[in-house]
């Protein structure tokens, strides 16, 4: 057994786009270019990037429904264009967004159908279905049928359609798109619960917000215009992007705030006092010790109005760790071409 | 979550298709509009067509031929269109993408689907030959039952074995193959004998339209309903023979343009984008 979930080399995939009036000849997207990637096998992996990257058409070519154009890619070791049958026995795929199913049937039945694709016995499929909807939180819902959920509701649904028939590596394209901030929250929640349940199950998911890759993955690639511009862990990321979260705290006037600077583990601080009020931003060298910040304001009697996180954007953690801003990044790759 | 130990090779493929056949069955339930549109509407057409052999005086069995042909036009149409059509939204909606990823592959998907219609459409069935009872009094008399069975299932299997080959080309080459099919259709009405007994067409015309397995089909069971007077084709047994070679020869040309449909939808990176 290989000990790499995934492995792709040089991958790269073009579309033939077809003729249009800008274009009249048709012409050749490349959509990934020159992927090299190593998974190894229990890992939570993300594909970080901006629209257009290139991030679905690199999944596609994983859970194969794609040929690579050029390149090789492994799912489980086996090869995604010749041995795809061994492939698609270890693997499954959830998009975000995605309307699948028969909106006549019901949650539950719906459910049923996908499982016996995979050859589940169905008393047992439907025991499995039932304890991932309570772990979602859809078992109220079980008997509704499909046409009548939320997008919210469905995406969670389908989040247990992947999860299912257990498989050994999980494709999660975009898992929280769309959904509110708690339902994010909750999906996330249930993915990083199932691979730790499940030791040596391999998660790859694509995502354009550093937060979630920050909050979900062991280890996250950057990639942009079809190409890795990086691959680390989040805290390696967050360290090189040094400054790119910080927190805004907005107090009862404190009139000078450097105190606040001598609190343990804040790094930068930057006060401005407004209308009986002071707007602090943060910088600390993690999210525990606002802890100490707090409890240094509740010692000198400061009210504290309002506390909010500001996460460093995909676009910030670009910015520091390519030192280019992604237009003008797209504008070097024009150039290439 | 405990381990379930999942099935592979025949049970997989039951499994699947059951599955897949579940939505179609149960929405003949669940969506009344279905059975009005599928059997009454349809029903109306053959009526149409009762009236005018009885306005021409024509003997009772064309009344017969008339509701068998109307029965028999249900599966011709579920295969042409519904099969398609349905395949058609499973691609838009994203079903296809995730039924390529899963291990049973397309074929049991498909096999599912065909039940599925095959069941919807035996309602329909049913309805257009207790109208011809009831309203028409005809009487049907089966001989030799084993027989006619044998001609049905093996008729149907070859059809619905036509109907996957079709489905996969309307993906591959889009409006032009439906275009095509749509224009084939009236031709087709009158070419497998669906309102008369196909000999009138002449022998070797009624073998070349032999190729649409409804032809012998037909013909075939018309010959079990009607021995005295049905002008037959061919003998029973040997209509029955083609049919088999019908069903493996569809059965082979549904797993090639599947497996085709499968490598270039791979390698061009979409199903025909000509709809
Ligand atoms: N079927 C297709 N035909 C032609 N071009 C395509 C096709 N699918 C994707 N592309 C192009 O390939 C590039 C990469 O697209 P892809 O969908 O892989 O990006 P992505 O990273 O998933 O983007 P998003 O975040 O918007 O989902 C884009 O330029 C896109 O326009
Ligand atoms: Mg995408």
């Amino acid at each position: 057994m290989s000990t790499l979930a995934i492995e792709t080399r040089d991958l790269v995939r073009t579309y033939r786009t077809r003729k249009s009036a800008q274009n009249p000849s048709g012409g050749t997207v490349v959509a990934v270019d020159g992927i090299t990637l190593q998974i190894p096998r229990g890992e939570l992996f993300g594909l970080l990037g901006p629209n257009g990257a290139g991030k679905t058409t690199a999944i596609k070519v994983l859970v194969t429904l794609l040929l690579p154009t050029s390149g090789s890619a492994r799912v489980a070791g086996f090869d995604v264009a010749r041995e795809t049958q061994q492939i698609r026995e270890r693997i499954s795929m959830v998009s975000g967004g995605e309307s699948s199913g028969y909106g006549l049937l019901t949650v539950r039945e719906q459910l049923w159908m996908f499982s016996q694709f995979y050859g589940l016995p169905s008393r047992a499929a439907l025991g499995r279905i039932d304890e991932l909807l309570k772990v979602v939180g859809l078992f109220e819902e079980r008997h509704r049928r499909v046409s009548a959920l939320s997008s919210g509701m469905r995406q969670k649904m389908n989040l247990v359609r992947g999860l299912l028939p257990d498989p050994e590596i999980l494709f999660l394209d975009e898992p929280t798109l769309g959904l509110d901030v708690g339902a994010a929250r909750d999906v996330r929640a249930y993915i990083r619960e199932w691979v730790r349940q499940r030791p040596g199950r391999t998660i790859l998911l694509t995502t354009h917000y550093m937060h979630e890759a920050e909050e979900l993955c062991d280890r996250v690639a950057i990639i942009h215009k079809g190409a890795v511009v990086v691959t680390d862990t989040p805290a390696a990321l967050r360290h090189r992007a040094a400054g790119g979260s910080y927190f805004i705290l907005t107090t009862s006037l404190l009139d000078g705030a450097t105190w606040l600077g001598q609190v343990p583990g804040v790094q930068r601080i930057d006060a401005r006092d407004g209308d009986g009020s002071t707007e602090v931003r943060l910088e600390l060298a993690d999210d525990g010790v606002i802890a100490g910040v707090v409890k240094a304001l509740a010692d000198r009697d400061r009210r504290i109005l309002s506390l909010r996180k500001v996460e460093p954007s995909l676009e910030d953690v670009f910015v520091q760790i390519v030192g280019r801003r992604l237009e003008e990044a797209d504008e070097a790759v024009g150039r290439r071409e | 979550m405990s381990d379930i130990p999942r099935a592979t090779g025949l049970t997989r493929v039951l499994r699947a298709s059951r599955g897949r056949s579940y939505p179609r069955i149960i929405g003949l339930f669940r969506e009344r509009s279905w059975l009005f549109y599928d059997t009454v509407l349809p029903l109306l057409g053959t009526i149409a067509f009762v009236y005018v052999y009885k306005a021409l005086g024509a003997p009772d069995r064309f009344v017969g031929y008339v509701i068998m042909g109307g029965a028999a036009m249900g599966f011709w149409m579920n295969v042409m269109w519904s099969m398609a059509a349905q395949f058609y939204w499973d691609k838009q909606g994203g079903n296809l993408e995730l039924y390529l990823v899963s291990p049973c592959g397309l074929v049991p998907i498909l096999l599912g689907m065909s039940v599925g219609g095959f069941a919807n459409t035996l309602m329909r069935t049913v309805a257009i030959v207790v109208v011809g009872a009831v309203l028409f009094h005809v009487t049907y008399v089966i001989h030799q039952l084993p027989v006619f069975v044998a001609v049905f299932a093996v008729g149907i299997i070859a059809l619905y074995g036509l109907g996957i080959t079709f489905a996969s080309l309307f993906l591959l080459w889009g409006r032009e193959a439906w275009h095509m099919a749509n224009l084939l259709m009236e031709p087709v009405f009158l070419g497998t004998g669906f309102y008369f007994p196909v000999r009138a067409l002449g022998f070797w015309v009624a073998i070349g339209t032999s190729i649409i397995p409804l032809t012998l089909a037909l013909d075939a069971l018309r010959q079990l309903l009607f021995p005295e007077t049905h002008p037959a084709l061919l003998p029973v047994r040997i209509e029955l023979a083609i049919l088999g070679g019908l069903a493996v020869l569809f059965a082979f040309t549904a797993r090639l343009s599947l497996r085709k449909m499968e490598f270039l939808a791979r390698r061009e990176g979409r199903l025909s984008l000509r709809f």
